[in-house]
């Protein structure tokens, strides 16, 4: 009766131990599910290409071209702010600071991972979008760099800790090899510790831009909204997370938009999946 | 070398300087929200339906449905949770198939909240015809916190020495017995942190629940698991960007409230796995 029991208990563990597999497998399938029918109105290219996206028109205009190029370059300038200041910070953190300040500092990090976006988004309007307006001259302040500042804030915690990790993790033997030939601490840490970190530190911004890509409420809160190809940093852009989110709610379920937001969904899985994958295969090179 | 030790210098101060530009936000950031909410927060705030369009009132219905939200994402993914670490930690070996479960896993964390919210959408609200409901809601973030659940059990069973293991099974136990009375007593700090992280996690997300089980007003308490609730982390958002002339008090209160929940549990977490690892015997 035991030995049942106990059977029992580790056949469940092992189907909870596939369960991860199972749920992304179930995601993509729902994903697929829904989304696929939208292909039967418009083809692959018009859709990714298509530089209208008009959804409730009539017809419909279902081109995602103008959500991707406001993903894009709210993405590259949230990575042209954080990836330096990141990795900085985390050298800081992994090689200067004196030990009781950077648990301080760790915890600080961590808390900056622990707000919710959509507190970060409220207090980007109420600070961030009205300085970006006054500065730079522009008509309203919610545009594309305003959102590129906010994520790339959001972008930090992911950043700093896993390239920390990666610094920690370089054997100490370099360091002290380096220092031993007369090298400056800064040398040491520059021409010996940071080529030796540098997969981990790659995984570390690779993952940071994916947390930028996929990152829905700030930047819904902040972008300003407006699906038109941008021309420049100082325009409002809608991306493509901020598209499902705003506009599904008003989507009738099994119409075209529906399954048109449901293959935004899949464009979104499909790039947060590519980046997660080579992340981690740069994150296991380094063993 | 009186020259590297200037650029040493210039070196270390531009990565101070960096760090600054992280840490001091943060502070700026949490010193702001508790200045301006704190003035509106008071017993009625806390306890009162939302009146005149939420323009006046209280927040409690949106408290309550994240209390309930959160409630039932850990129902779901504690278990399953808790069980796929035992399973990673104590019976996976270095195979292929261990490989997918990881990568899977970091999957699951990398997926979108959004993305996730269409999913609970497809599978829940229409597929399983559960509608916008407390329960489609739950188990769509349930789904979500599962790898923090998952990473931090599992690390908190890794850290156990295997001498404890090793003694237990060459006393006669069995493996699951050894699991149940020597590993797992030993990690419930590591694994009470991964929860509660979980379910800071939960509150404050806002995209997952945005079309599974948000209502934008619903002036009263949900009814049953099927019914719709209002959401802090949501609340914020309609008061904030959908409805006109809401007073600022009230949007930096609502947002002090959601924003102390998560950072409460978060310093717990924190709290407990600092006193775990000083009181550690091995």
């Amino acid at each position: 009766m035991r030995k049942f029991k106990e059977f029992i208990i580790e056949k469940l563990i092992l189907i909870c131990g596939l369960a991860s597999i199972f749920f992304v497998i179930l995601i993509f399938l729902f994903l697929l599910k829904e989304g696929l029918a939208v292909f039967k109105s418009v083809n692959l290219l018009k859709f990714l290409f298509g530089k209208n996206w008009y959804p409730i028109s009539e017809p419909a205009q279902l081109g995602i071209l103008p959500l991707i190029l406001g993903s894009l370059l709210v993405t590259i300038g949230a990575a042209v702010i954080s990836v330096p200041i990141g990795v900085a910070c985390a050298m800081y953190i992994a090689e200067v600071a004196p030990i009781k300040i950077k648990e301080v500092l760790k915890a600080g990090i961590e808390l900056l991972a622990a707000i919710p976006s959509v507190v970060l988004g409220f207090i980007g309007m109420v600070t961030l979008v009205p300085w970006v307006k006054a500065v730079f001259k522009v008509p309203t302040g919610l545009t594309a760099l305003s959102g590129s500042i906010m994520l790339a804030f959001m972008a930090m915690p992911t950043i700093v800790s896993i390239s920390e990790d990666a610094l920690y993790s370089v054997p100490k033997s370099y360091k002290e090899g380096a220092l031993a030939l007369g090298a400056t601490r800064w040398q040491a840490i520059w021409h010996v510790m940071l080529p030796a970190a540098s997969s981990g530190i790659l995984a570390a911004v690779m993952l940071g831009i994916g947390r930028v890509i996929g990152e829905t409420m700030a930047v819904m809160m902040i972008t300003g909204n407006s699906a038109v190809i941008p021309h420049s940093i100082l325009e409002p852009v809608r991306t493509l997370t901020a598209t499902i989110a705003a506009e599904m709610g008003e989507a009738v379920v099994g119409s075209e938009h529906y399954f048109a937001l449901f293959a935004v969904g899949i464009v979104l899985f499909v790039i947060s999946f590519a980046i997660n994958v080579t992340a981690d295969l740069f994150l296991h090179k380094k063993k | 070398m009186s020259n590297s030790k200037t650029s040493q210098k210039i070196a270390f101060f531009f990565l101070f300087l960096a760090t600054l530009l992280i840490i001091v936000p943060v502070g700026l950031i949490i010193v702001i929200i508790i200045q301006k909410g704190l003035p509106a927060i008071n017993w009625q705030f806390l306890s009162d339906i939302p009146r005149q369009g939420m323009r006046a009132g209280g927040i409690f219905p949106a408290i309550i449905g994240t209390i309930y939200l959160v409630t039932g994402a850990i129902i779901f993914a504690l278990p399953i949770g808790l069980l796929a670490a035992i399973y990673l930690s104590e019976y996976s070996k270095d195979n292929l198939l261990t490989r997918i479960i990881k990568l899977a896993i970091v999957n699951l964390a990398g997926v979108p909240s959004v993305v996730y919210g269409l999913f609970g959408l497809a599978l829940f609200v229409v597929f399983c015809k559960f509608g916008a409901s407390i329960i489609s809601g739950s188990l769509t973030l349930g789904i979500m916190i599962l790898p923090v659940i998952i990473t931090t059990s599992r690390e908190a069973l890794e850290s156990v020495p295997h001498s404890f293991r090793e003694v237990s099974l060459s006393l006669g136990a069995s493996k699951w017995q050894t699991i149940r009375n020597i590993v797992l007593p030993n990690a419930i700090p590591g694994i009470l942190t991964g929860t509660i992280l979980g379910l800071g996690r939960a509150a404050g997300e806002t995209a997952p629940i945005l079309f599974t089980v948000a209502a934008f007003y619903l002036p009263r308490l949900p009814h049953s698991i099927l019914d719709q609730a209002m959401a802090l982390p949501y609340h914020l958002y309609v008061i904030s960007t959908q409805v006109p002339n809401v007073d600022e008090k009230i949007r930096y209160g609502t947002a002090l409230v959601l924003l102390a929940l998560v950072l409460i549990m978060n310093l717990v977490a924190i709290i407990i796995r600092y006193k775990f690892r000083k009181k550690k015997k091995w």
